[in-house]
């Protein structure tokens, strides 16, 4: 994988991940381009496009996009359960998770993401065994909770 | 799930983001942000020291603002303080700074990795998988030069947690990716391969990943993965649903790993143990029937798990293209999923069956779905699952139905999106070509293609369009007739215009004796469109008009009248005006005779590849580039022929290459060029800088001086060279093997050469001397451009100089003792470089010392106290410095293998001289 990014309906970028070296100009160009891409798209339509000469693979959840770009041999489909178990860890890590959850707390899901992926890789698919990683990191952390409220990424 | 702590405690960084989420304006924002920078600014300044909290909290309010798109320029050296905070927290926050900011600032690039040496050796885990994290997100070649060595190690030991390894494993592939050639696996290739039987089935995931990518690069000494990948995937497809616990995904086992362990026999052939293959065509057909078996849920995560399989699997097949058996039943499985109601699955089926309609076992049942696709071509709502479709109907089409695809295809065009209109052009004009029975639907077809999609038609169609009329004598009567209708629209695209102006000025007579196309209809209906269309084909035009003086001498006083009004004339471009000169003058001074001979039919063009699917291949290539760099070469060979050919080559020059359509740059040029290289696209494809082919003719003059560096059907270019002490002298013999002599032949050398002769006579040969001189050791050879033009076309060709850094060697003999006391002189790491290596030749030992001797060193004998090994010394002779090396090549008749070690003063001469040698035996 390439690099993956999370936006909203309104194209307000809330994640982004690169696993190849980039310029920021770069990176911000990709992003303005795939986002307008992404988002004109309608509903039914297939979670796979060819871009440059990438392939992408995306999906919505609630208010979000999660928006991955693979390489010509990678494998769409299990890409796309990628994003679903990355969603699946947010959801059950922050208790039905929603996109405020990701924005105040980026850092949080940028750890699991690390967790999850790395290099662009999966390292570890098993949900409980990413879980107890970041669990053991938190047992550190005093206690301190933000309520949201806004629409499920998993309902 | 307990409410879990978020965010640790950071109320300033929540009230922060709230204040921005509430700002209603991009300048409310801004404004926020910038009252935020100054303060952290000011506490980052302040005399004060801040406690890790407070910069915890601040570092995080930067990167949460360089997130939302704006620029940081400080506080990177905060969050390197960071990293050596013995706190989880402030250490994870500071390492995800800096995986997000980092910047090659050189000198906190050196703390950065000061402060992961500390935590790789701390021998904390969860320390030890930040740090590897913060270097698989970098991945800097400072980073791979520091931690290169270390982390191998790190996956392989025996006692690291497996979680560390896991880290580990994609932390050096991505180190891999960046800088391939400091990751050296060596000694540690068997336990990592391995990983494959650990029993952490987080760990195998990990590895695999990293496996593949490595065998992609040496697939031989990772071959041993094949079976270990055969045994392992077995387990996994046999096993139950639940065998697995949470690697179990919506009751699928193991599907991330499954597909990368298909992905990683696709690096390799099929197993030739007949035990490891039939246990892999067993696993293979198990997941074709689990396609079949209904499914264990109703959730999409299941189907798309199972399916992520399937067409793994199905790539699998394609890929070893061997089991006829197999192949039908993936075109099958495929051909269900064309119909699915999941637009996923349509679009991956479509896209699959595209490699299976190449396969020559396969081909047929593709085909059977075809009305199907057309269908889907006409129907689907989403503009990709289209593409697919088109693509899939090029991939299946063949004699049997090209006329059904190329007339839907066309159809399609109509309506066809933007974004999609050439290369859909692209692929009617190579179907029909590629599948004309008669050409007379050829010329249909193509003038179709220009009428519906006049824009999208590159001039690499409407070129090759001419090529085959002039070269089939059958279809140039009907294409005449053809294009002198198509004209008569009222409206139509320019490249009709330059179609119908090529084509009429060459065959326009097969249909003058009909008058309702008479020659002056012809004329005059030409002529019609002649002041709406573009410059070139102004030229062009004005060409047909020549043309047409010599064809029907009846036009001549009409067209004589056109060429010398003041709108011709005196064109304010200085192309059309020169030819409307130069062919007024032609048309009154020259004879019949002589008009005949210069206005001659166009000889027919070699036949080649055709030039379009050239292009279709370069757009289908790595991006866009390519083609960028083809439109460059044409316009340097634009500029090249300017000057040179003007004065030399004019146009009422009667030799049988004068290109009589079209004086310079413009498009006519190479479209009539009658050369070999019908194209310049066609050339550059051919005689760019060839590396695969030419790898082995530059390595034959690593051992030698003289001989032949290069030949294809117009040109041999030889070479004689003689060196001593840090000079050299290289003849450069460049023969003609044609009979048409090279005009403005040019080289250029990336160092300094004297000038060639500008000028090849047919079957001639000149000679250019190069003198050399090495200041200092190098690597790569000097690059040699040749250009000429030979008959119109434009040829280039790149050939690396074989000049190497041995060429330099003083040999210099010496005792056996001086050899061994000199060898260890010479023990820096660096100072050595060691390959093993596969003999390419039979080990003959004479023809061994041969090549040593050619080498330039002293081939020293009884040195070595195994007589089977050699041993060779000298002193490279560079201006700024001479480096003395030792060699010492181990041949080992039995396993067919030589070890090669050179030791030499300075590193990069060893490398080097490793790298040229290992290629010669």
């Amino acid at each position: 994988m390439q690099f993956m990014l999370l936006f909203s309906r309104q194209g307000k970028l809330r994640l982004q991940k690169w696993y190849v070296p980039l310029s920021d100009k770069e990176k911000k160009k990709i992003t303005r381009e795939l986002v307008q891409t992404v988002l004109a798209r309608k509903p039914k339509m297939c979670s796979f496009l060819e871009w440059r000469d990438l392939k992408i693979v995306y999906k919505r959840y609630a208010s979000l996009y999660f928006c991955c770009a693979i390489e010509d041999q990678d494998n769409e489909l299990i890409t796309l359960e990628i994003i679903h178990r990355y969603v699946e860890l947010l959801d059950k890590y922050f208790g039905s998770v929603c996109e405020l959850d990701i924005i105040f707390n980026f850092e949080k899901a940028y750890f699991i993401l690390d967790e999850f992926l790395l290099g662009g890789e999966a390292q570890e698919t098993s949900k409980k065994n990413v879980l107890k990683a970041i669990e053991q990191a938190d047992l550190l952390q005093e206690n301190n909770n933000t309520s949201c409220s806004m629409g499920l990424l998993l309902s | 799930m307990p409410a879990v702590s978020k965010g640790d405690g950071m109320r300033g960084l929540a009230v922060f983001i709230s204040d921005i989420r509430n700002c209603k304006s991009k300048e409310a924002e801004i404004k926020r942000i910038n009252k935020e920078l100054a303060n952290i600014r000011s506490k980052f300044k302040g005399d004060k020291a801040l406690d890790g909290y407070s910069k915890k909290k601040y570092v995080c309010k930067l990167l949460f603002i360089f997130l939302l798109g704006h620029d940081i320029d400080f506080g990177h050296m905060e969050a390197v303080n960071l990293l050596s905070s013995n706190k989880y927290t402030e250490k994870q926050i500071g390492y995800l700074f800096i995986s997000v900011l980092v910047n090659s600032n050189s000198e906190l690039i050196r703390l950065i990795n000061n402060a992961i040496k500390n935590d790789l050796s701390s021998r904390n885990p969860t320390f030890m998988c930040l740090a590897l994290h913060c270097i698989a997100n970098v991945g800097s070649r400072e980073m791979a030069e520091a931690f290169a060595g270390e982390i191998p190690r790190i996956l392989v030991a025996g006692d690291t947690m497996d979680s560390v390894k896991q880290s580990a494993a994609l932390c050096l592939l991505r180190l891999y990716k960046t800088s391939p050639d400091l990751v050296l696996m060596g000694e540690w290739t068997s336990r990592v391969v391995h990983l494959l039987n650990d029993q952490h089935m987080g760990v195998v995931t990990a590895a695999i990943s990293l496996i593949t990518c490595l065998s992609q690069k040496n697939p031989d000494e990772f071959k041993t993965c094949v079976s270990l990948a055969v045994s392992r995937l077995s387990r996994i497809v046999s096993s139950a649903s639940t065998d697995l616990q949470d690697y179990t995904y919506y009751f699928v086992p193991a599907p991330w790993l499954s597909c990368k362990l298909l992905r990683l026999l696709q690096c390799y052939p099929p197993p030739e143990d007949g035990a490891v293959k039939g246990r892999l065509v067993e696993c293979l057909e198990t997941i074709l029937n689990k396609a079949q078996e209904p499914p264990k849920s109703k959730k999409v995560q299941h189907s798309n798990a199972k399916n992520a399989i399937l067409f793994e699997a199905i790539s699998l097949i394609i890929h070893y293209d061997s089991e006829p058996n197999l192949l039908v039943r993936a075109c099958n499985q495929l051909g269900q999923f064309l119909q699915h109601r999941e637009t996923n699955l349509r679009y991956l089926a479509l896209e699959s069956m595209c490699t299976l309609a190449s396969s020559e076992f396969s081909h047929e049942a593709v085909k059977t779905h075809i009305e199907t696709v057309i269908n889907a071509l006409k129907t689907e709502r989403d503009v990709s699952v289209r593409q697919r479709a088109a693509d899939l109907l090029y991939a299946m089409c063949d004699r049997s139905n090209a006329k059904q695809i190329v007339a839907e295809m066309l159809s399609y065009l109509e309506t066809a999106d933007y974004s999609i209109r050439e290369e859909m052009v692209l692929k009617v004009a190579i179907l029909a070509e590629k599948y004309a029975v008669d050409y007379s639907w050829y010329v249909d077809t193509i003038l179709n293609l220009i009428r519906i999609a006049g824009d999208y038609v590159s001039e690499e169609v409407w070129y090759r369009v001419i090529q085959i009329v002039i070269n089939r004598d059958d279809v140039q009567g009907y294409a005449a007739k053809t294009v002198f209708e198509a004209l008569q629209a009222p409206a139509c695209h320019e490249n009709m215009v330059k179609v119908g102006g090529y084509i009429l000025g060459e065959f326009g007579n097969l249909i003058a004796g009909d008058p309702r196309s008479s020659p002056l209809v012809q004329f005059n209906l030409l002529h019609s469109k002649f002041h709406l269309c573009s410059v070139p084909t102004r030229a062009l035009l004005l060409s047909a008009y020549i043309k047409f003086i010599n064809l029907f001498p009846e036009t001549k006083s009409t067209i004589q009248e056109v060429l010398r009004s003041d709108s011709q004339i005196r064109n304010s471009d200085v192309e059309l005006q020169q030819r409307a000169v130069e062919y007024l003058k032609l048309s009154s001074i020259a004879s019949t005779d002589v008009l005949a001979t210069v206005l001659e039919e166009m000889p027919p063009f070699p036949e080649r590849e055709s030039s379009i699917l050239a292009k279709l291949k370069k757009k289908k290539g790595p991006g866009a580039v390519s083609v960028n760099e083809l439109e460059e070469g044409k316009r340097e060979g634009g500029e090249l022929n300017g000057g040179g050919e003007r004065g030399g080559d004019s146009s009422s020059t009667p030799s049988p290459s004068a290109d009589l359509l079209g004086l310079r740059a413009g498009p006519p040029v190479t479209a009539a060029a009658p050369s070999a290289g019908s194209l310049l696209v066609d050339v550059f494809s051919e005689a760019g800088v060839n590396d695969d082919g030419f790898l082995s003719e530059f390595s034959r003059f690593v051992c030698k001086n003289n001989g032949v560096l290069f030949e294809n059907q117009l040109l041999q270019i030889g070479i004689k060279s003689e060196y001593r002490q840090n000079l050299g002298r290289m003849y450069l013999f460049y023969g003609n093997k044609t009979s048409v002599q090279f005009v403005t032949f040019t080289t250029t050398l990336n160092v300094q050469a004297k000038p060639v002769e500008p000028l090849i006579e047919g079957g001639a040969q000149v000679q250019q001397v190069i003198n050399i001189e090495c200041l200092t050791d190098f690597s790569d050879a000097p690059l040699l451009n040749i250009k000429f033009r030979y008959g119109g076309a434009l040829q280039n060709l790149t050939l690396k100089l074989p000049v190497t850094i041995n060429k330099f060697f003083q040999p210099t003999e010496m005792a056996s003792h001086d050899f061994f006391q000199r060898w260890k002189q010479l023990s820096l790491p660096q100072q050595e470089a060691q390959k093993i290596f596969k003999a390419n030749h039979a080990m003959d030992t004479e023809v061994l010392k041969a090549k040593l001797l050619g080498l330039g060193m002293a081939l020293l004998e009884n040195v070595d106290p195994n007589p089977e090994n050699f041993v060779c010394a000298g002193v490279i002779q560079t201006k700024a410095q001479q480096v003395g090396s030792l060699l010492r090549l181990e041949p080992n008749a039995q396993a067919q293998m030589y070890r090669l070690t050179v030791r030499s003063s300075k590193d990069t001469v060893s490398k080097r001289l490793c790298e040229l040698l290992a290629e010669q035996f």
